[in-house]
């Protein structure tokens, strides 16, 4: 007989599922349904190329009608899901119909934490393309930027606002905003990148309060001080898209609580993934919620074999991994570097285009994380040392050497000259932020 | 035989493919994704394709020939 797979939240996590189920041969049904109405498509560049203008957003798309009739995935796209009946196997959507279901895919992911400050008009969250579209639209316009929030999407935001030409300030409590992911001493450099760049921070301080409309914004912070603004955005993390879940029955805490298979507690048929998941880490031994794009990837693959072979369970035991692009720095963050109390730069994160590899590790001499600038090839080597639990010592050992064997090109131009001559350059991109 | 192919100026040096299929992609000193081979079998298949569908920029696509 014939099985359903009702995958919920149409963005990477639940496109990726859907199509993994297919290449683990998944024969039976399998349905992808979607709040937006919009084909599904991707979010990182949403940050950044998008919001540069340098991508239309047709470039983001992830599945295409043609490609979802291919891999035969049923998109019902334009309906949430509003309700899950564990006991009845069934999910309830938004326009009245309910769907059947023997497993279903919980990928909801999360939304952008709402702004606490609500003047007429002018303030941005950015975590949809119409979000990314609409800041776009008052960026186009002359006049300061002020963003709220110095972590990935705002340091990104202010890349990208700044590479438009406007004048840009970062506030955050935070004394170093990218402190609560690489240290407070490693995030002192991503101030003076922005510094670098032109752009004002105000690091240690809140926000009070934002007033006026689009165009002629005030915003006064906790020491007594006000910026002028045109455009404000705000980025202060994310919130699962868990609510619509409050009278499953599943337990809830702030993400969807799994096992170390992807699988809801109490309810093994049920499986959530990507951001909106808070599973079994059986590496970690805790449970983890991550917010990265390659975890939803890998565990909607790990959720799609889950189900696909019920007799061959995976445990979901990742190594974190996330990118940045911010000015001209591609920041690359594998593992979990604040659980060292030491670390050990190699290579400079200093000057135009730096190149560096700093490496934490914790009392017992374990290799915890690493990040990267401007350096791929070291992230390759070091995602593949965290993964087999190397020494620090070792680890520092290799990128050494690495290091020593192919030392740092100078930048290319921002501009190619001829960009058919070069055809290994990167695509126009988060180098511009 | 399924070909691999790469848009290397797409690439972006995110590496997903190389960690979840190191036998077919690695990057070059330039951050820059590297085919390790021209064909896979069909066996082979379903796991790069995955492995094609972890890139962050769509670089990575195999056809058939
Ligand atoms: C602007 C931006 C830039 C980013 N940049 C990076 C980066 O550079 N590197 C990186 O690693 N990560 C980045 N991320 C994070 C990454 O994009 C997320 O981790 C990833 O999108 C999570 O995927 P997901 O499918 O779990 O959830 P989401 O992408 O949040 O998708 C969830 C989907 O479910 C839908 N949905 C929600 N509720 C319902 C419902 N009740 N019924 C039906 N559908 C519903 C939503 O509309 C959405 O389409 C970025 C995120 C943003 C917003
Ligand atoms: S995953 Fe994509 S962007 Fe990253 S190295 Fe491979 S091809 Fe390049």
């Amino acid at each position: 007989m014939s099985r359903t797979v009702v995958v919920i939240g149409s963005s990477i996590g639940g496109v990726r599922t859907a199509q993994a189920l297919r290449s683990e041969g998944f024969d039976g049904r399998v349905v992808l349904v979607g709040e937006e109405s919009a084909m599904p498509y991707d979010k990182p560049p949403l940050s950044k190329q998008v919001l540069a203008g340098q991508w239309t957003p047709d470039r983001t798309e992830l599945l295409s009608a043609e490609a979802a009739q291919r891999e035969r995935i049923e998109l019902r796209l334009g309906v949430a899901a509003t309700r899950l009946d564990i006991a009845a196997k069934q999910v309830h959507l938004a326009d009245g119909t309910r769907i059947d279901y023997d497993n279903a895919v919980i990928a909801t992911g999360a939304s952008a934490r709402p702004s606490p400050w609500r003047p007429g008009s002018g303030v941005h969250v950015v975590r949809s393309l119409d979000d990314s579209l609409a800041l776009r639209a008052d960026l186009l316009r002359d006049g300061p930027v002020v963003v709220v929030g110095g972590g990935f999407i705002g340091a990104e935001a202010a890349a990208t606002a700044r590479g438009l030409g406007h004048e840009v300030t970062v506030v955050d409590p935070m004394p170093t905003p990218i402190g609560r992911v690489v240290g407070p001493e490693i995030g002192q450099y991503f101030t003076e990148l922005h510094h670098r760049h032109g752009v004002t921070t105000r690091f240690g301080t809140g926000v009070e309060g934002i007033e006026g409309t689009a165009g002629d914004l005030r915003v006064r912070l906790t020491d007594g001080t006000e910026l002028a603004a045109a455009t404000v955005v705000v980025g202060i993390g994310a919130v699962p898209n868990d609510e619509w879940l409050a009278d499953s029955g599943l337990p809830i805490e702030n993400g969807v609580m799994c096992d170390e298979f992807c699988r809801a507690l109490d309810a093994h048929d049920v499986f959530a993934i990507g951001d909106v998941a808070r599973w079994y880490h059986p590496g970690h031994r805790e449970y983890v919620r991550v917010e990265h794009w390659t975890n939803a990837v890998e565990q909607g693959v790990c959720a799609a074999h889950n189900i696909a072979r019920p007799d061959d369970l995976r445990s979901y035991r990742p190594v974190e991994y996330v990118w940045s692009d911010q000015y001209d720095w591609k920041v690359q963050i594998v593992g979990r570097p604040t659980r060292g109390t030491r670390h050990e730069v190699v290579g400079g994160l200093t000057g135009v285009k730096p190149r560096a590899a700093v490496l934490y590790t914790d009392e017992d001499g374990h290799l915890l994380g690493v990040v990267t600038v401007n350096w791929p090839k070291a992230l390759v080597q070091c995602r593949r040392l965290v993964t087999d639990h190397a020494s620090f010592d070792e680890a520092l050992e290799r990128v050494t050497t690495l290091d020593a064997s192919s030392p740092p090109r100078p930048p290319r131009p921002a501009v190619p000259a001829a960009p058919e001559a070069l055809p290994a350059a990167p695509a126009a991109g988060g180098d511009h932020g | 035989m399924p070909v691999l192919k790469a848009d290397f100026a797409a690439c972006q040096g995110y590496a997903n493919c190389v960690d979840a299929a190191p036998t077919v992609y690695d990057i070059d000193d330039d951050g820059i994704v590297v085919l390790l081979r021209e064909t896979i079998t069909d066996e082979e298949r379903p796991r790069i394709e995955e492995a094609a569908r972890s890139c962050p920029v769509s670089a990575l696509t195999i056809e058939d020939e």
